[in-house]
């Protein structure tokens, strides 16, 4: 009974906020990084935009003023400051439509990391431990999930389901599993041989409960520096769908379909095409860096990734 | 070697049979597919006639059953928008992407390789700073973005190159420098990676210890061991190419593969879509067959077990 | 140790000093070293892990690990010509031609990607310019059955997973003598491999050695392989040789307390079963090292002059030196 009531090692064991908030002493990096704090303030400035947008947006992004279409930014010639980033071929203010761009963008991101990324972590999990045929039949879907382009998958979703939020993050979700259930499965496959998986197993508990309260917590490590790392994925798999004609439809702005939208004009209104995706590779610069400071910082061992 | 090949053969027609079924259960999932392959406007006589011609009648088993012997038979299904079968017009449209393809990976490995041993080499560099600086900005981009950039300042504004459709080699460049960036960035990062690794190897140290020239323990020691893991990531380079091709043939209206997945999509002509999907489902599989005979050259651990 | 080396000495280490200059401050993980080696003798180099072993040998061959190692001080003469003031350029041709090593794990040390022959053949064309392929294929197969590998004419085209631990310890032993070189350094070689294929490897390096009459470094920490392959030993101890002397001197009667705890350490074959002694305590941080003797805080005998200052190298005996304040000279 000793042994039942002696808890695991604390490092071996921690919540997901004490692991946001004080890395243990184990995983921290003999070299800390410096702070990215410009990504920091690109990546809080577009959440403030997305969460705010009806306050912030200076216009409406939806409704046409076709007496002021394709108004160049404040800067150039003709400019008005009415419009700081020009109006686009139908009027609409390019600034606003910037700003709701980024509600799509996010909203799309936070969706389908957590279905695409939640199902990676449970079969990265349950492959891990369970092994044997289980582990087997999941490899090989991953397998397949990485040959195959989802993009083509996201395609023919929106032909037969129809554009919307839902056939979006269902397709972007596709693309997201198997890489973090690669991954998630490394580490299982790892942590069962430690000394407190055997002990849980001694004293009794279930494989699912192991599973639980004994496996997750260690991997959310490792789960949260693949989300990071795979946010600038979603946002450029989000945007080049709504590209395509397979996004969230239109009236909706969304940044992709801004870009799409301007692409006829770029000879005479460069800024409608130019200035969203300047958004996008901003945003999905910064996450990177910033996904590539917290893998240092929380597990430097997924450097490969 | 042989068995290998054949068991990675058995592992592409599973997967493609697999693709076939999710393409067919998606066309069927949302009602009566007779309204996903006819135009909006068709009449009440229109559907009749097309469910009948296209046997489904049947219970869903027999329609998959007939699906799958046409499918045998290279039939799989006639494009609405062309009034053509879809595999026909796939394939007068392919040769035009494989005329793009291979120049974009060439960009990437002529330049995305050498980029990365230089950058390992140095490491911690001005240059390694700088290719790493490229590697983030290539990965950052949404690619159609890129391409409007690059048509933006080299055919609007200094009217250098042109913009869009084939032609003399002059057309090739900014479409090929679209699809190839990714993979620049993309083949600089792992080559990069992939060195580090190799040239703490033992084997590295016993290269110098023979008195071997740095030249040959870098480019012969080192980089041969280090393109194995750049190989196994060809899969995934595949998979983007074909993604990346939607978005520049889109981008630069180059009449391939690619191009043809945008019009399926945006035209909402099923059968076509239906039939691009398997039939690059088939091109993918057969060029990670092809990966995979490759790797077991380069790696004999595979070919002689 | 003589200061003048005389007449065969091949390979003369003076005061060498190779440091880890890191952020957070100098290893010093080679501290003042000096030994020398004559032809035809083999000279063990034994210490705990983490002694600086490796790193002496590293240093000898300048082949120091990435990330802020240096050689800031010190001599390496091999032949009389100072190794640390050659170009990167005449190192190459020294490294494999007349100063050769091999390396501890065979499992790691040969490239998986080439063949054994390849492998071998690099080594062999160094020495023998402009000979025809055949030939030098004709040598490495020659060189693979001087390290008794059965049928060398098949294992020639093979690659490095296809064969044992064993035997791949022996074509990296081919490797590194296929150049003929006056001083082999051999670091732990048969620390990964099996103990039966131990026993026939360091016959082999004898044979070897005998044959070529080249001089070997041998760097082990294990005390029972020393007295099976040595003629002389050095005893590291935290960056420094404490005590160096002919094998059966120091099996005898060793000097310095450290070298007396690593022999009580070794289980004997002979005789009655003793008690097998551990040497209490850890080695001090090379970063942090004391001003005194680095061994004073594991030592029994330990008194206040040994905190204060490190003991002088003392004459214990013909060719035998220690560092110890507790020996008086002989």
């Amino acid at each position: 009974m000793a042994i039942a009531e002696r808890p695991p090692p604390s490092a071996e064991r921690r919540s997901l906020w004490r692991v946001l908030l004080w890395p243990s002493r184990n995983t921290r990096p003999r070299r800390t990084a410096r702070v990215p704090w410009v990504p920091i303030a690109i990546i809080s400035v577009i959440i403030i935009m997305a969460i705010f947008a009806p306050v912030l947006a200076p216009h409406s992004p939806i409704d046409q003023t076709l007496r002021d279409k394709l108004l160049p930014p404040v800067w150039m010639e003709g400019g008005s400051t009415r419009y700081l980033l020009g109006t686009d071929a139908f009027g609409r203010d390019i600034l606003s439509r910037l700003i709701y761009g980024a509600r799509v963008s996010l909203l799309v991101a936070l969706l389908a990391l957590t279905a695409g990324g939640g199902i990676g972590l449970t079969v990265g999990i349950v492959s891990g431990y369970l092994g044997g045929a289980v582990d087997a039949v999941l490899m090989r879907l991953v397998d397949a999930a990485f040959t195959f382009p989802a993009i083509l998958f996201a395609l023919l979703l929106a032909v037969t389901m129809g554009q919307g939020l839902g056939t979006l993050v269902i397709a972007i979700s596709l693309l997201l599993w198997a890489p973090f259930a690669r991954v998630i499965r490394g580490e299982v496959l790892a942590l069962r041989q430690r000394d407190f998986v055997a002990l849980a197993k001694v004293r009794g508990c279930s494989a699912a409960r192991i599973m639980l309260t004994h496996i997750l917590p260690n991997v959310l490590n490792t789960f949260m520096v693949l989300v990071t790392l795979n946010i600038g994925v979603v946002i450029i798999a989000e945007a080049t769908l709504s590209f395509l004609g397979a996004g969230v439809p239109p009236p909706t702005p969304t940044w992709g379909l801004m870009i799409s939208e301007g692409r006829g004009r770029i000879a005479d209104a460069w800024w409608v095409a130019l200035i969203p995706g300047i958004a996008i590779t901003l945003l999905v610069l910064s996450v990177n860096l910033f996904g590539d400071w917290l893998r240092d910082r929380l597990d430097p061992r997924l450097r490969q990734l | 070697m042989k068995r290998y090949i054949a068991r990675r053969l058995m592992q592409g027609v599973a997967l493609l049979f697999v693709v076939a079924t999710i393409v067919f259960i998606l066309g069927r999932l949302t009602g009566n597919p007779v309204d996903l392959m006819l135009p909006e406007d068709a009449t009440a006589e229109d559907r009749a006639n097309l469910t009948r011609a296209l046997d489904l009648d049947g219970t869903l088993t027999d329609q998959f059953l007939i699906f799958a012997g046409k499918a045998l038979h290279g039939d799989l299904g006639t494009s609405i928008r062309m009034k053509q079968p879809a595999v026909q017009v796939f394939f007068d449209r392919l040769p035009n992407t494989l005329a793009l393809i291979p120049w974009a990976l060439l960009l990437g490995m002529a330049l995305g390789i050498p980029l990365g041993v230089v950058a390992a080499l140095h490491r911690g560099s001005w240059l390694d700073r700088a290719a790493g600086t490229v590697a983030v900005l290539g990965i950052a981009m949404p690619s159609f973005w890129l391409g409007i950039l690059l048509i933006f300042v080299f055919s609007v504004e200094l009217g250098w190159l042109p913009s869009s459709r084939m032609g003399g080699p002059e057309h090739y460049v900014l479409p090929v420098i679209t699809l190839g960036t990714f993979l620049v960035a993309g083949f600089m990062r792992i080559t990069r990676s992939a060195m580090l690794e190799v040239m703490e190897s033992e084997f590295v140290k016993l290269a110098r210890i023979k008195g071997l020239s740095e030249t040959t323990v870098i480019w012969k020691h080192c980089l041969r061991n280090a393109l194995i893991p750049v190989l196994t990531l060809w899969g995934v380079f595949v998979s983007n190419l074909i993604t990346g091709a939607i978005v520049t043939e889109t981008v630069f209206a180059w009449p391939g593969i690619g191009r043809l997945t945008y019009e399926a999509v945006i035209f909402r002509d099923f059968p076509l879509l239906q039939a691009v999907i398997i039939l690059k489902s088939i091109l993918i599989l057969g060029v990670n067959l092809g990966v995979d005979i490759l790797y077991a050259y380069v790696d004999p651990r595979i070919r002689l077990p | 140790m003589s200061d003048t080396p005389s007449g065969d000495t091949v390979l003369e280490v003076r005061d060498l000093h190779t440091h880890f200059f890191l952020r957070r401050g100098v290893v010093k993980a080679v501290d003042g070293v000096s030994f020398s080696l004559k032809r035809g003798e083999v000279l063990g180099l034994v210490g705990e892990s983490g002694c600086g072993k490796s790193l002496t040998a590293l240093s000898l061959m300048r082949l120091l690990p990435k990330g802020g190692a240096r050689t800031i001080k010190g001599e390496v003469l091999l032949g009389g010509e100072n190794l640390l003031e050659r170009t990167p350029a005449e190192m190459r041709a020294i490294r494999g031609r007349r100063l050769s090593m091999v390396l501890q794990d065979p499992q790691t040390s040969l490239n998986p990607v080439f063949t054994v022959g390849d492998q071998l053949r690099e080594a062999i064309e160094r020495r023998r310019k402009g000979a025809s392929l055949a030939e030098i294929m004709k040598e490495a197969v020659a060189a693979l059955r001087r390290v008794e590998i059965a049928a060398p004419e098949q294992r020639i085209g093979q690659y490095p997973h296809q064969m044992s631990g064993g035997m791949k310890q022996r074509v990296v032993g081919a490797i590194a003598i296929s150049g003929e070189p006056e001083v082999l350094i051999a670091d732990e070689p048969t620390t990964a491999l099996d103990v039966t294929i131990q026993l026939q490897y360091l016959k082999l390096l004898k044979r070897l050695q005998a044959e070529n009459g080249m001089a070997i470094l041998f760097i082990t920490h294990d005390f029972g392989v020393v007295g099976r392959m040595c003629d002389r030993v050095a005893v590291m101890y935290a960056g420094r040789i404490v005590e160096c002397g002919p094998v059966k001197q120091i099996f005898e009667a060793p000097s310095h307390p450290y070298t007396r705890a690593l022999i009580a350490s070794v289980p004997k074959m002979t005789g009655t079963v003793g008690r097998l002694t551990t040497i209490e305590g850890q080695p001090p941080s090379l970063m942090d090292l004391p001003k005194g003797c680095r061994f004073a805080s594991r030592c029994g005998l330990v008194e206040q002059r040994c905190l204060d200052a490190y003991p002088a190298t003392v004459q214990v005996g013909e060719a035998h030196t220690a560092d110890c304040w507790k020996v008086s000279p002989s």
